[in-house]
């Protein structure tokens, strides 16, 4: 017998009722965390949780949505599965003229079709932030700085940023002459955390010795900004944008990040730098972001842009984690 | 105190495992001396049922694990880095049924539908609906070999490493599905923040 949603089920799968002593925590959290947002200039924006699945002329996908609905017109609807979506829809109708950069900030849900795992709901609070119009190096920089600011006020000590650029590797790959259907298999694998896969499409290439080390060992390239130093000619050229942002971080914000070259994010809009926050005392990322010059034009006003988003449940976990660890 | 945590399984890979930590310079010594003890803080290893290293893996519990390909290909929403085939605990998985005229053929051409007895549902799904073909799965905890021959399922989907206990039970291999070995899993965040430790581990493998 199957258990369906039905007469025993009180909430649907991956949803959650927030009780006063949870609230309070996630509040006074949220609020240094809007603190830090305002203190840098990012107004907060409230949108509909409802949208249209496609927004004309836009090829812009929801990530994972979860949930979607009719609404009276037979309209498809989806309950946004992002904040980076509705804002760059935002930006494109509202502030169709504006000046930029434009900053905006966000404390909102957001719905997924994950398997409910450590922390993880399909229904989740995101606080993040978007810069629109400002170039990379620049734009990143400053995204990475407000993410570390926000980090710190919710209260974390131990975090650290895993910072990569989502060129990097698909430009290497062609270079070296493989096609993009194999490419396209060798990325997917990537993302999927398999390097066992990589390795045997890798081999499946026929590549020289040399080439195929290469290719292998980096997107296992992780560290400080040594590892960026000692590496051949074609890599160092490649990841000269990683190190033009490392330059720009301030001494307390650079000596979070570790390089991971093979970051890549799963979501397709990223075009440059991507990142991913981490702290040991929990053992899945907290949040993370990254460059998406493409985006925007999709809506009708081509920006360069940059965002992050942090995952407000799994930060209060990442807390506690830490604050246990203090005992 | 060790830097990183390993989860190894107690089962069909746990010897060897035990024998590779041993030849890259982790003790295992008390592992071995000990059946019933789960946790070893001072050479960092934790002892578990296979198909639940994964989930240490995953939620960081531990930082490395070493599972079969078997059990990643069941769980393939496990977020976590598959860093190398180790080589050793060599298996496949196979579609098996009873010797003589294929039962399961026979119901797939006169049903247009199979019954599939196994420990591995979501591998077995997954193969017959990549091969266009219908199938019933049953879930079944152990002894599958025993579904076929007393007319619960039509056929199985099932590890076998040497085909012993498959001929015992008069079973033959109708279909290859995966070749699976034992591989070397990583926690995400551990990947990136013990990137050190874990490639100095990596490169004591890559010596041997």
């Amino acid at each position: 017998m199957s258990v369906h949603a039905g007469s025993g089920d009180r909430l649907p799968s991956g949803t959650r009722d927030v009780l006063p002593d949870e609230m309070r925590e996630l509040r006074a959290m949220t609020d240094r965390i809007r603190g830090v947002f305002e203190r840098a200039g990012y107004g907060e924006v409230h949108t509909p949780a409802l949208e249209y699945e496609r927004q004309p002329d836009a090829a812009a996908a929801w990530p994972m949505p979860a949930y979607r609905l009719f609404d009276e017109h037979g309209n498809v609807l989806v309950l946004r599965s992002d904040m980076t979506v509705p804002i760059a829809r935002l930006v494109a109708t509202r502030y169709a003229s504006a000046p930029v950069p434009l900053r905006f900030s966000y404390v909102a849900h957001a719905y997924r079709s994950v398997a409910p795992k450590r922390g993880q709901s399909r229904e989740f609070l995101q606080a993040g932030i978007e810069l629109i119009g400002e170039r990379a190096p620049r734009g990143s920089a400053e995204a990475l700085t407000v993410l570390c600011e926000s980090l710190l006020a919710a209260g974390l000590r131990d975090f650290r940023i895993g910072l990569g650029d989502a060129t990097v590797y698909p430009a290497l790959l062609a270079s070296h002459g493989i096609g993009p259907d194999r490419a396209q298999r060798i990325l997917t694998q990537l993302a999927a955390g398999n390097f066992v896969g990589v390795a045997s499409e890798l081999r499946e290439a026929r590549l020289g010795a040399q080439d195929e080390k290469l290719l292998l060992r980096v997107p296992r390239t992780r560290g400080g900004p040594e590892v960026l130093e000692h590496t051949g000619t074609p890599l160092r050229e490649a990841t000269a944008g990683l190190r033009d942002l490392y330059g720009l971080l301030a001494p307390a914000i650079a000596e979070r990040v570790v390089f991971d070259l093979g970051l890549v994010r799963n979501l397709s809009y990223y075009t440059g730098a991507v990142f991913r926050a981490y702290d040991p005392a929990h053992g899945v990322p907290i949040g993370g972001g990254g460059q998406y010059d493409d985006l925007l034009a999709q809506f009708g006003r081509p920006l360069p842009a940059v965002g992050f988003g942090l995952a407000v449940e799994l930060l209060h976990a990442a807390l506690m984690g830490e604050e246990r660890g203090r005992g | 105190m060790a830097d990183l945590r390993i989860a190894v399984p107690r089962g069909a890979l746990f010897a060897e495992t035990l024998e590779l930590l041993d030849r890259i310079g982790i003790d295992t010594a008390e592992v071995r001396a000990n059946g019933r003890k789960l946790l070893f803080q001072e050479a960092g290893i934790v002892t578990m049922r296979p198909a639940d290293v994964p989930t240490y893996v995953e939620a960081g519990a531990a930082d490395l694990g070493i599972t079969g390909r078997d059990v990643l290909l069941e769980h393939p929403d496990r977020d976590v880095h598959e860093l190398l085939d180790l080589g050793f605990g060599r298996c496949v998985m196979v579609l098996a049924s009873e010797a003589g005229e294929d039962r399961a053929a026979d119901a797939m051409r006169r049903l247009g539908v199979v019954r599939i007895a196994t420990k591995y549902p979501r591998v077995a799904a997954g193969f017959f609906n990549s091969t266009g073909r219908q199938a019933e799965i049953v879930e079944v905890k152990g002894s599958v070999e025993l579904a076929p021959l007393t007319g619960l399922a039509d056929a199985i989907v099932d590890l076998t490493a040497t085909g012993t206990t498959l001929r015992e039970n008069n079973l033959v291999v109708r279909e290859e599905i995966a070749v699976c070995t034992a591989r070397l899993i990583a926690n995400p965040a551990s990947d990136t923040l013990k990137a050190a430790e874990i490639d100095a581990l990596l490169g004591r493998l890559d010596g041997l």
